[in-house]
């Protein structure tokens, strides 16, 4: 497998991950024997139909809920498993979010201080220089000082990637981080989250509705069936990092997003055809 | 990026074209403002002085009660002039004063330690709606019988809405954080203290201060209220008595005034709150 870099940490392992919710008296089975081996270094894309489970599985890596059985380790530490339902929130996992996360009443500055100042692992000013250099080599050098409201969303999203790796964290949860942005935006954004992955390869863990998006990035894509969510098709995209936009007019390309298209499909109709007969009593 | 954006011409002319329109803005508001209030006098001056309407004979009309306000030698004992004026002024200043400062270093804490911890509002969230719905002049012989004096009821009636009003809010405003910026945070190694000081305080503040504003309101309804029943400085009896004495350009004074100090009270809430939320409010975006 070509990776950017070796690393030795960020290996993240979900072993029959089952997540049942349960309210009143409805039982909604949203993760069925989830098994997923993340390596060092890798960015795993998953997609799946709306609804099927992703931010379910996602949200029990965070340690944002629990699992209602199974087990995740990151580098063979338990998070979550039996004897422990649910794992800690830390930032060794840090989520990026949908609709972004930064605090509107700090700056850039302190957002993205604000994970090691929190953790008492620095100094002010030996996180303010840190900070300093990944906003530079972010291209964000300048913007310390603004609010979150006088940036593009764009930005936005590049100052939360920074904030999230001032952490140095094993793992990088990313949401459907990228949704909200218009398509050009999006494609600077691949571009930069590729090139801190060739500066740092932290291991990434990416849901996305987007398929182009989940073969630019990934070196492994997971489709995930319709509710309850497991794996049905992992594909392998054999196109070497670092890669950038000239990739999507080769065949290649063009090639693992039409199978991935016919994969997502496939689990699409079955998802239409399991509400169709939850519809009909 | 938005740096060199800042000082290309274009963007020059344009923060320039923005100075020019906010300012013709500026002035139209102004504009409106003195009309409103002329149409408002006109109004007073025609049913009181000129149609001399059957209700309305008995009021002073405006130039009635601008020309004893302003006069070194008031016919009913109360100008611009006189000592007394500026005694009631700051006996209702004081009372209101203290009640609200009272009620919002108890309520905000209260309010947000509600909104934040569940176990809290579960213990207080109850009693806490069973009260509020009293109106302060249900309170009014309970405070009398528990208090001592004339000033201690009246503050403690100023206060009481004016807590109720702004724990609420600072528990709504606890509430309505954004859950992913609480996640976020955790996921930053935030403890539970950080969590409450620098994101739920901060996510907080904005609604905080509209309760506040509405706590600053009910706090000069009931305090009002209060000194027309006790009390024997202040503007709710300057007005109390202007209708028992039949003073009743005194009345309008004491109206007036009321409605003054009121809204420059709220005015410097106001100040404060801009110069704390500074983030929500900044229209150029070039603060560096
Ligand atoms: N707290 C909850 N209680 C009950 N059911 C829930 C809860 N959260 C999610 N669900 C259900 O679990 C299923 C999976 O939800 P989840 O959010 O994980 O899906 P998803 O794959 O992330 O969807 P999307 O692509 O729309 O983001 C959905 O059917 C949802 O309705
Ligand atoms: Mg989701």
């Amino acid at each position: 497998m070509k990776r950017a870099a070796p690393t030795s940490i960020g290996h993240l392992k979900i072993e029959d991950a089952v997540k049942v919710y349960r309210s009143r008296n409805v039982e909604t089975l949203a993760v069925d024997h989830c098994s997923l081996d993340i390596q060092p270094g890798e960015i795993c894309m998953i997609v799946g139909p709306s609804g099927c489970g992703k931010t379910t599985l996602l949200n029990a890596v965070a340690g944002f809920h629990g699992l209602t059985s199974g087990r995740i380790t990151l580098d063979g530490e338990l998070l979550c498993g039996p004897g422990k339902p649910m794992a800690e929130p830390g930032p060794d996992r840090v989520v990026v979010f949908q609709n972004g996360a930064l605090f509107p009443w700090m700056t850039v500055l302190d957002n993205v201080t604000f994970g090691p100042l929190s953790q008492k692992t620095m100094t002010t000013s030996e996180a303010r220089e840190k900070a300093r250099e990944l906003l530079a080599d972010a291209g964000l050098a300048g913007m310390e000082h603004r609010y979150p409201e006088q940036l593009s969303s764009g930005v936005r999203r590049r100052v939360e990637i920074a904030r999230a790796m001032m952490n140095d964290p094993a793992v990088l949860l990313l949401d459907e981080p990228y949704r909200a942005l218009d398509s050009l935006t999006r494609a600077m954004m691949h571009e930069a989250l590729l090139e801190m992955h060739a500066r740092r390869p932290v291991t990434i863990l990416f849901i996305t509705h987007d398929l182009e998006e989940a073969v630019f990035l990934g070196h492994r894509i997971v489709v995930m069936s319709a509710r309850p969510c497991r794996p049905t098709l992992q594909m392998e995209i054999d196109i070497p990092h670092p890669r950038d936009y000239s990739i999507t007019t080769s065949d290649a390309y063009r090639g693992y997003v039409e199978s991935a298209l016919d994969a997502v499909h496939l689990e699409a109709q079955k998802s239409f055809a399991a509400n169709e007969a939850e519809a009909r009593p | 990026m938005g740096d060199v954006m800042q000082n290309h011409p274009a963007a020059t002319a344009a923060r320039k074209s923005r100075t020019l329109r906010a300012q013709a803005a500026a002035g139209a508001r102004i504009a409106q403002l003195l009309l409103g209030f002329a149409c408002a006098f006109l109004f007073w001056y025609l049913t009181v002085d000129v149609w001399q309407l059957p209700r309305f004979a008995n009021l002073p009309g405006p130039s009635e009660v601008f020309s004893e306000w302003f006069s070194p030698d008031p016919i009913y004992g109360l100008s611009f002039y006189t000592p007394d004026y500026y005694w009631h002024i700051l006996h209702s200043l004081a009372r209101v004063g203290v009640a609200f400062v009272l009620a919002t270093l108890l309520g905000v804490p209260l309010g947000l330690l509600m909104g934040w911890s569940q176990r809290v509002r579960e213990y207080v969230f109850p009693l806490f709606e069973l009260l509020r719905p009293i109106p302060p002049l249900a309170w009014v012989p309970l405070a009398i019988l528990m208090f001592h004096g004339t000033e201690t009821p009246v503050i403690f009636l100023t206060f009481l809405a004016a807590f109720f009003a702004t724990a609420l809010n600072s528990m709504l405003g606890a509430r309505s954080i954004d859950p992913s910026l609480i996640r976020a945070a955790r996921c930053l190694g935030a403890g539970e203290w950080r969590l409450f000081s620098r994101i739920v305080v901060p996510g907080a503040l904005p609604q905080v201060f509209s309760g506040l504003q509405i706590s600053l309101g009910v706090a000069w309804f009931s305090l009002v209220a209060a000194e027309m029943v006790s009390g024997e400085y202040g503007l709710g009896y300057l007005i109390n008595t202007g209708y028992s004495m039949a003073t009743y350009p005194t009345i309008f004074i004491g109206m007036i005034t009321l409605g003054v100090v009121g809204y420059l009270t709220s005015v410097v809430i106001r100040l404060i709150e801009h110069a704390l939320l500074r983030w929500g409010n900044d229209e150029q975006g070039g603060r560096s």
